[in-house]
């Protein structure tokens, strides 16, 4: 590297040269890897959309030359289709309401005191991660049996809750210690009980948090199939539906079913991409 | 103070956790390792491992998982590392790129092995795309289940684009704590864009990449779902096995062995990388 404080003019040009080149590959690996994420959304998109008949054609076009609801309305209409779309969404909020019941306390504990016992109950939270869902669905299964609710939504959703509930707990617990504590003493201080300063200063402040965690929530479980498909046998939830019958199903129902799946996405990690970032450093360190 | 006054409030709030983690969590684990071990008499026997061992499936299972994960861990931290630096590069419009690339984050395992199954299937679009660039001049099975070289391809594209999106944002949040002054002291002394990568940033992500690794790893061995939606029966996993052991063969406690066998292969690999990469926290505090 040049140790002259004065380089040439010829020399400064170079390195800007340089770093503008460096900015324009920047800006294309960037370009790049966006369209890595977004092409196959698009060509699942203009499959699930086009005529039946236009999904078997051969070459397919990227540019569709017709648009149709006819492959999307075939995989709504399709037996079963329907009831167990309703029951992933109901699974997928009983979770979500479970685990923020229960969960949330633990993460507001672990946020605000200092006790004792703490960094093991963190540890041992920690560690239920290593756990595959493998392992607890089929003991699982078997007690449900045993219980009466093997088959129904509850089944699914008190698995997925057990799924979810660390991840709960961790998310909430950093949510929580991003809200100043001088605000809850103030609180305190002017007369609040522990509880309605929670309610009317913690709460308020925490719930976009919250809101972005119930959110994950509520993706985990719209998207869990292993346990699922273990856990039900007619009342199925839709990923565990499409599953079950996967070599079998004619291949527009499984693109319309794939998008179907795939699409709410875009909009689930748009509402808590603020979020993203906070939830998994935390929870990862 | 509050936590003077009120001794008992934490752990109040831990008792929902802790319990609903006993019953679903730590219960089902030890009952897990109960149906393993015994028969369908529910005498203590061996029966199931050695029915598991001793099953045709069963070494071409392995082979095949540990093969993927072996292939996939690489390519998604290649990926993500790109995808991480990109976003840590402040350009225009950070935010926009991390939503991008953290899309898949919300997308199922099974959509996804759809979505590429509709890319690699022979009348797909991976092949219209070939033949239209002339680069093939009629379609190529990918998916030919007499070629394993070329079915695991396809399983290792459609995971290395649906879970990249988690460890990139690992590494964004542990690029964030990274110093600036670290990468300004690079600067002055010249280093280029890959010595800064290599003896900079790749050091202090240790931590980061420890927890990508384990987690990615264990989620790894759990994939199925990708796996039978590309290649059908084609190829099999520990876990489809599991999954087929409980569904197809009413053999819950094969598949339990199985779940174990999973269980085992995770905490091994946990521990391998916790001793592959030991992180010494106080460097970096």
């Amino acid at each position: 590297m040049t140790a002259n404080v004065a380089a040439p003019s010829s020399e400064r040009r170079r390195r800007a040269r340089r770093r503008l080149l460096g900015r324009v590959l920047l800006y294309l690996g960037a370009a790049l890897l966006a369209l890595w994420v977004l092409a196959p959304i698009y060509i699942i998109t203009v499959t699930a959309f086009s005529p039946r008949s236009v999904v078997y054609d051969y070459p397919k076009h990227l540019i569709p030359r017709e648009v149709s609801a006819e492959t999307m309305d075939f995989f709504v209409n399709s037996t079963g289709v329907l009831p167990s779309l309703w029951r992933s969404v109901q699974v997928a909020l009983v979770t979500l309401a479970l685990s923020t019941l229960i969960g949330a306390p633990a993460g507001y504990a672990l946020a605000r005191f200092a006790f004792r016992g703490r960094d093991t109950f963190r540890l041992a939270i920690l560690s239920t991660r290593a756990f595959p869902i493998v392992i607890l669905s089929i003991p699982l299964a078997v007690t449900f049996i045993e219980w009466g609710i093997y088959d129904t939504i509850w089944s699914v959703a008190l698995m997925h809750t057990a799924l979810a509930l660390p991840f709960t707990v961790l998310i909430t617990s950093s949510i929580f210690v991003s809200v100043p504590r001088d605000l809850e003493e103030a609180a305190l201080t002017l007369g609040c009980t522990p509880i309605s300063a929670f309610v009317r200063v913690v709460l308020p402040l925490a719930l976009p948090g919250l809101a972005a965690a119930s959110i994950f929530t509520f993706v985990l479980s719209w998207n869990e199939v292993f346990a699922a498909v273990i856990l039900t046998l007619r009342e199925r939830t839709l990923p565990a539906l499409i599953l079950a019958a996967i070599t079998e199903s004619p291949a527009p129902f499984r693109f319309a079913a794939a998008w179907f799946m795939a699409a709410p996405s875009l909009i689930f990690i748009f509402l808590i991409r603020r979020y993203l970032l906070g939830m998994w450093g935390r929870v990862s360190r | 103070m509050t936590a003077r006054r009120l001794g008992w409030a934490p752990y109040a709030l831990l008792l929902p956790s802790l319990a609903f983690l006993a019953l679903f969590f730590a219960v089902p684990m030890v009952r897990a390792f109960g149906l393993a071990f015994q028969d369908a008499d529910g005498n203590w026997s061996l029966e199931s491992w050695r029915t598991m061992f001793s099953d045709t499936e069963f070494r071409e299972a392995l082979v095949t998982t540990l093969l993927l994960i072996v292939i996939i861990i690489p390519v998604q931290f290649a990926i993500a590392l790109a995808m991480a630096l990109v976003v840590n590069a402040r350009l225009k419009g950070a935010g926009f790129w991390l939503y991008i690339y953290a899309i898949p984050l919300g997308i199922s395992e099974l959509a996804a092995g759809i979505i590429w199954f509709a890319i690699f299937t022979q009348q797909g679009w991976l092949n219209s795309i070939l033949e239209g660039l002339g680069i093939l001049d009629r379609p190529f099975i990918f998916l030919n289940y007499q070629n394993r070289g070329w079915l695991i391809f396809t399983v290792v594209m459609a995971e290395a684009w649906r879970a990249t999106s988690i460890i990139m944002i690992i590494l964004v949040a542990g690029l964030q704590g990274i110093p600036r002054d670290y990468l300004e002291a690079a600067d002055v002394f010249g280093a280029t864009f890959f010595q800064k990568v290599r003896r900079v940033i790749l050091p202090m992500l240790r931590p980061s990449v420890q927890v990508a690794l384990i987690l990615r790893t264990i989620l790894a061995f759990q994939a199925f779902a990708v796996v039978l939606a590309l290649t059908g029966r084609g190829m099999t996993v520990l876990a489809s096995e599991a999954y087929r052991w409980y569904s197809d063969y009413r053999n819950p406690h094969v598949a339990a062995a199985y779940a174990g066998f999973i269980l085992l292969l995770s905490v091994l690999s946990t521990l391998l990388f916790l001793w592959l990469l030991p992180t010494r926290e106080e460097q970096f505090r």
